[in-house]
């Protein structure tokens, strides 16, 4: 899993993608960070925080989009899947190494809030939870899309499949808002009651419900144990893939 | 030591591996021999557990495969078709990496060293391997299967697409760790076969069509004895006359080789002569002998028509009576299961 895991890091700087990922990571950041406290002359972070996930949704896949799919395309899986290592240890290896690569990534919002607290009061305890609930967010998502990595062989297909995936996680949130205020404007009552019930039970599997209790800096229990049992699930899935394909 | 006891292998309903049974003793370099798309590969895949076969079982030292796999893939150097090389590390790099994987505990930089002189890839260890040549790739995907020195080497066809100076170079490099290590190697080309390995199995549809030691197999074959004359005079003529002197099993004349010359291919019975009659047949007939081969089928030939399944027009080539001859094994067992 160490041997996996330094390769894997020190292949997202070998080849373009790690310097592509943080360059359109820390720009996104940078202009919303610009646009939503330096602009607006204040120190709150709170709009950045919840753009900053839209972002994440733009740049996630871009990680995990070659882990698996170009060994398979490049044969290279031969000499993992001959050495002696298991399944898992592979899988973490990758996972971990993409994990590493995200989280250089947020890191840079300690420096953000920093420079912020020199010209007005930043909120740490906001700054730290949402930088906590972005990397957990972060590391369920990339989970997620590392599965579907590992269900084909061509990298683009990877990136775009784990953009439309998180892009929908994404829209649910919206679709189970806007239609909780539409169940509202309605005036016949049964309809009203199952939007509204259809609305709750999407929002409550909804991954980014359980954010905003950390966007205002309260720490989720319930949140963290969703992500980190997403993270384990999907990361499950795909040593099964692995596993299941030795057997085609 | 390397036991493949009843291995199959189904790719959904198309079967590639038929009920493959073999044993690989320690320090014995076995080859693998088939047309494209026999089964090696697939088979060489089960062996190294990379694929799961459909039923039967690999024992590599007494360990399943399947059920330890990590212990078992210990002992394994594997080198696949496709070398498992990542494109964007130098050599030195990616051979460190795969130290790291296998969890070597050999001593670094003298084993990394070793392998480097052993492989002759010392030049290029600072090098990308996307900006290597074939034949250095191929070498880098040797050294990576020889780290941590594992006592089985498998080699898949390697020295597929190598000029002749790397393929000698490659042969001569596999001879010697065949003082070292237990040797599997595949490769749909006969003559490296007969130039490295000490034994040989031919796959064929999936199934062993022979197994035996290259001696025995040469010999078992040069049994059959033909000959190719060429002669002057009318063709139907010939034919008939050759056809009358006893001994001779058959004859064709498919070859002109000038006007009213041609080559005759004569099969004879085994353990007889025929090269005084036809003499005597010509002489009589004021014919003339302008050439007279004693054909032995080579080990292609026997390749060509084990793969074939049936026994095909035999090519007769130019004669090599060198080896076989001499050897005092008389057991000859091929063993022909189509």
């Amino acid at each position: 899993m160490g041997a996996i895991y330094r390769r894997e890091l020190g292949s997202f700087f070998n080849s373009a993608l790690g310097w592509v990922f943080l360059t359109v990571f820390y720009l996104g950041a940078g202009v919303l960070l610009c646009l939503f406290t330096l602009v607006r002359r204040t120190a709150d972070m709170a709009g950045f925080f919840s753009w900053m996930r839209l972002i994440m949704v733009l740049v996630l896949p871009l990680l995990t989009m070659p882990l698996l799919s170009e060994e398979r395309g490049k044969k290279t899986d031969q000499g993992l899947l001959t050495a002696p290592v298991s399944l898992t240890g592979i899988v973490m290896g990758k996972y971990l190494a993409a994990l590493t690569l995200y989280a250089i990534g947020i890191a840079i919002f300690f420096l953000y809030a920093l420079i912020l607290s020199f010209f007005g009061a930043v909120t740490w305890s906001i700054v730290i939870s949402n930088v906590i609930a972005l990397f957990l967010l972060g590391a369920a998502f990339m989970a997620i899309t590392l599965f579907f990595s590992s269900l084909t062989e061509n990298q683009f297909v990877a990136y775009i499949i784990g953009l439309g995936i998180l892009l929908f996680l994404y829209m649910f949130d919206w679709c189970s808002s806007a239609l909780q205020v539409w169940s509202e404007s309605l005036t016949i009552d049964v309809l009203s009651n199952i939007f509204s019930g259809l609305s709750k039970a999407m929002s409550s599997v909804s991954f980014y419900t359980r954010i905003y209790d950390f966007a205002y800096g309260l720490f989720d229990v319930s949140g963290v144990l969703l992500y980190v049992s997403t993270a384990v699930l999907f990361n499950f899935f795909t040593v099964r893939v692995l596993e299941a394909r030795r057997w085609k | 030591m390397i036991e493949v006891k009843d291995l199959t292998k189904y790719y959904g309903s198309k079967l590639a591996v038929n009920h493959i049974n073999f044993t690989v003793n320690d320090g014995e370099i076995l080859g693998f021999l088939g047309p494209n798309g026999a089964g090696k590969s697939t088979t060489m895949n089960i062996m190294t557990g990379y694929i799961s076969s459909s039923t039967g079982q690999v024992l590599i030292n007494g360990v399943d495969i399947l059920e330890n796999p990590i212990a078992a893939k210990r002992n394994i150097g594997y080198l696949p078709e496709i070398p498992p090389l990542y494109q964007d590390m130098t050599v030195k790099a990616y051979l460190n990496f795969v130290y790291d994987l296998k969890k070597c505990k050999l001593s670094r930089k003298s084993h990394l060293e070793e392998i480097f002189k052993l492989c002759k890839i010392t030049d290029v260890q600072d090098r990308i391997l996307k900006r290597l040549s074939k034949g250095y790739r191929q070498r880098v995907g040797l050294a990576q299967a020889l780290i941590g020195n594992p006592p089985i080497l498998i080699l898949d066809e390697p020295t597929v697409g190598l000029d002749p100076k790397q393929i000698i170079e490659i042969r001569t490099l596999i001879k010697k760790l065949g003082k070292r290590h237990t040797v599997i190697l595949s490769s749909h080309i006969l003559s490296e076969i007969q130039a490295v390995c000490d034994r040989i199995i031919i796959i064929n549809k999936g199934t062993i069509v022979a197994d035996d030691t290259i001696e025995d197999l040469s010999k078992a074959i040069s049994k059959s004895n033909r000959l190719t004359v060429r002669l002057d005079g009318n063709r139907e003529e010939v034919l008939f006359e050759l056809g009358k002197i006893s001994g001779v099993v058959s004859v064709t004349a498919d070859m002109q080789r000038e006007d009213s010359l041609y080559d005759y291919e004569i099969e004879q019975k085994a353990n007889t002569d025929v090269r005084k009659d036809i003499n005597a047949m010509v002489q009589r007939k004021g014919w003339n002998i302008y050439q007279m081969q004693v054909g032995e089928m080579t080990l292609e030939d026997a390749f060509l028509k084990m793969t074939a399944g049936e026994v095909s027009p035999v090519i007769v080539h130019n004669t090599k009576t060198d080896d076989s001859s001499n050897t005092s094994s008389d057991e000859t067992s091929e063993k022909t299961t189509d």
